[in-house]
């Protein structure tokens, strides 16, 4: 196993045996916090694809991670209030059932990223970053104003969703499903950056010149990304609302875009395993700092510039070493 | 709705379209000559706000407030692009969002760090205070109508900048093949410098000027500077004319939209519901607007460099 694997391991492992541990000593908020490390890893994992991959540096991800949100918010509140979600042409009713909302939460963030990519990915470098964060500001501004779902208010969800077989208010069980879901998206970047696909990817980041010669579009290869890059991320919106049992326009806010970039940052950009380590340090950084001061933000921004500036590559970068130089 | 409410909301959208031309002219020279992609100029707006709130409660001049904020903005301007922003001109645009957003970090905690949570107020001065009478009988505030001509003026003054002076004609050469004019004997890195701390400073002078308005508060700057990203996008990146067209393309947009759809939906819903989804929908209009003219023209209305 090269030292980047070894590594990718490691955090795997540490994430599985953190929560245990708290479980076994009961710290219910040891879990919850892990819980959170799980699924923002996951919306990292997502925005990877399109960003370490594809090279497409999105800072609107925050409307897919809205979109998952609200998606679960919307089935959920009518269930809750046995009102159905639409009765003309056909009945539609609300549901608490996470398989279902997970469905609906991934097809809804896929097609929105299908209309923004393909807008979007008529543009490239600071075009591409200005307006994916514009897209995501609309879809902010279109949270706040619209008032049938809580408006600014967001909207509160009593009762966890159900999963079939599992006990979802029990935090370790709910961790549980997290982490599957984090593997299965893991194992499918995996997957990705070996395949066909992801090496057209990664050439048309390189060269879409080259791309384009061998007779591939890289329009197509980045909009594919996106895509399932939106979907991934969506999913994980679905699961943070259900964590919180509470969704927001906050979901949508771009800072909460940056934070997913800088996950990616502080783990290593493009590495399978990047996401995972910058969202457990962050996490970690805000519960240790945040405890320390109520200004944790400046420290994590000068932690943010010295990476930025002096320490390219990030943890998994820092500790694998140079990969081969990429770009 | 009546002719003066539709004359009134049209100089409320040219009000807000000036002051985000202050935004966005700082943002698309920076840029347009060093090819950089600043996140943390709003957090500039912002710095000049507080610093106009802070010179403005102590002394009580409002003169001396836009005074402090020019130069408290362009300091800081000069400082984060001697320290930061110079590093970071040869680096990728990654590297560019993330440095600037961990700047908007660290300046908005630190403000918050010294000036607390609370908002902080900047009063009309007296002399510009209240309504004036246009002619046609419409009366509207005078301080409005001030920052609409301190916004004119400024324009004036940046092209005229632009295309007489010899700094306007390095920047220009700046744009345009920066070795060349390094190798003609111009300091670029002081030239960076300058540029960097003049947009900073019409930041830092739209935050204090709209300051008055609103409240001054932490985090005020990242609403303008998202819509200061949608106006260069739309007029074209690097381009002040096209910022100029842009600045008050959004703002008309934004202002009558909010007048006109609902009003435009009650044509065929019930009231309340045209309400609802009138100014829902015209809370998306600028974005849908840029997106109209991103597939009529990718490059935006005047932008002619690829980016």
């Amino acid at each position: 196993m090269t030292r980047e694997g070894w590594i990718n391991a490691a955090l795997y492992a540490g994430l599985l045996a953190v929560p245990l541990w708290a479980w076994a000593t009961d710290e219910p908020f040891t879990i919850t916090l892990a819980t959170r490390v799980a699924i923002l890893a996951l919306a990292g994992v997502g925005l990877n694809i399109a960003l370490g991959f594809g090279g497409l540096i999105s800072l609107g991800h925050a409307a897919f991670f809205g979109i998952g949100g609200y998606a679960m918010g919307i089935l959920a509140s009518h269930a809750q209030s046995y009102t159905p979600l639409m009765e003309t042409p056909f009945l539609i009713e609300g549901t608490k059932s996470m398989p279902v909302i997970w469905l609906v939460a991934i097809a809804a963030s896929s097609l929105a990223a299908l209309v923004i990519g393909a807008l979007s990915l008529r543009t490239s470098g600071v075009y591409f970053i200005m307006i994916t964060l514009a897209f995501g500001q609309m879809f902010y501004f279109f949270a706040i104003s619209w008032p049938a779902y809580g408006g600014e208010d967001g909207l509160s969800i009593y009762v966890r969703n159900g999963f079939p077989g599992v006990n979802t208010l029990d935090p370790i069980q709910f961790f549980a499903l997290t982490f599957v879901l984090l593997s299965l998206a893991l194992w499918l970047s995996a997957r990705l950056a070996a395949s066909e696909f992801g090496l057209a990817l990664g050439a048309a980041r390189q060269s879409p010149q080259r791309v384009e010669t061998v007779g591939l579009s890289p329009f197509r290869l980045r909009l594919t990304a996106f895509v399932i890059s939106g979907a991934i991320t969506g999913l994980a919106g679905a699961l943070f609302a259900d964590l919180n049992r509470f969704v927001s326009p906050t979901m949508f806010s771009w800072q909460l875009s940056g934070e997913l970039i800088v996950f990616i940052i502080l783990g290593g950009v493009g590495r399978l395993f990047g996401p995972v380590a910058g969202a457990a340090l962050f996490i970690t950084l805000e519960h240790v700092l945040g405890g320390l001061s109520d200004y944790w933000h400046v420290y994590l921004g000068l932690l943010l510039l010295v990476v930025v500036l002096f320490a390219r590559g990030g943890i998994i970068g820092l500790l694998a070493g140079r990969r081969v130089a990429h770009d | 709705m009546t002719a003066i409410l539709f004359i009134e909301q049209v100089l409320n959208g040219l009000q807000f379209g000036v002051m985000l031309f202050l935004m966005a002219a700082g943002l698309t020279l920076v840029f347009g000559v060093m090819g950089l992609i600043n996140l943390a100029h709003g957090s500039l707006y912002m710095v000049g706000a507080f610093a106009a709130a802070a010179v403005a409660g102590a002394t009580g001049s409002f003169l001396l407030a836009l005074i402090a904020a020019l130069a408290a903005a362009a300091a800081a301007g000069a400082i984060v692009e001697l320290v930061v922003i110079r590093r970071l001109y040869d680096r990728d645009h990654l590297d560019q969002v993330l440095a600037t957003f961990a700047l908007i970090l660290i300046f908005s905690e630190g403000t918050r760090w010294i000036f607390g949570s609370f908002p902080l107020f900047l009063d009309i001065p007296d002399y510009l205070s209240g309504p004036v009478t246009l002619p046609g009988g419409i009366q509207y505030p005078l301080y409005r109508l001030t920052l609409i001509a301190i916004g004119l003026v400024i324009a004036g003054g940046l092209f005229w900048l632009i295309s007489c002076t010899r700094l306007g004609i390095r920047i220009r050469a700046g744009e345009s093949d920066r070795e060349m004019i390094a190798a003609l004997g111009v300091d670029i890195s002081r030239l960076y410098t300058v540029v960097f701390a003049l947009g900073a400073a019409l930041a830092g002078l739209a935050g204090a000027l709209v300051g008055a308005i609103q409240s001054v508060q932490v985090g005020m700057g990242e609403p303008v500077l998202i819509l200061a990203f949608v106006v260069i996008v739309i007029g074209g990146i690097g381009s002040i004319k096209g910022a100029l067209v842009g600045a008050i393309l959004v703002g008309l947009t934004d202002t009558l939209g909010g007048l006109l759809l609902p009003a435009l939906f009650a044509l065929f819903m019930d009231n309340s519901a045209a309400q609802t989804t009138g100014s829902a929908l015209a809370s998306m209009l600028i974005y849908i607007l840029m997106a109209c003219v991103l597939v009529w023209k990718p490059q935006g209305l005047y932008g002619a460099r690829p980016a």
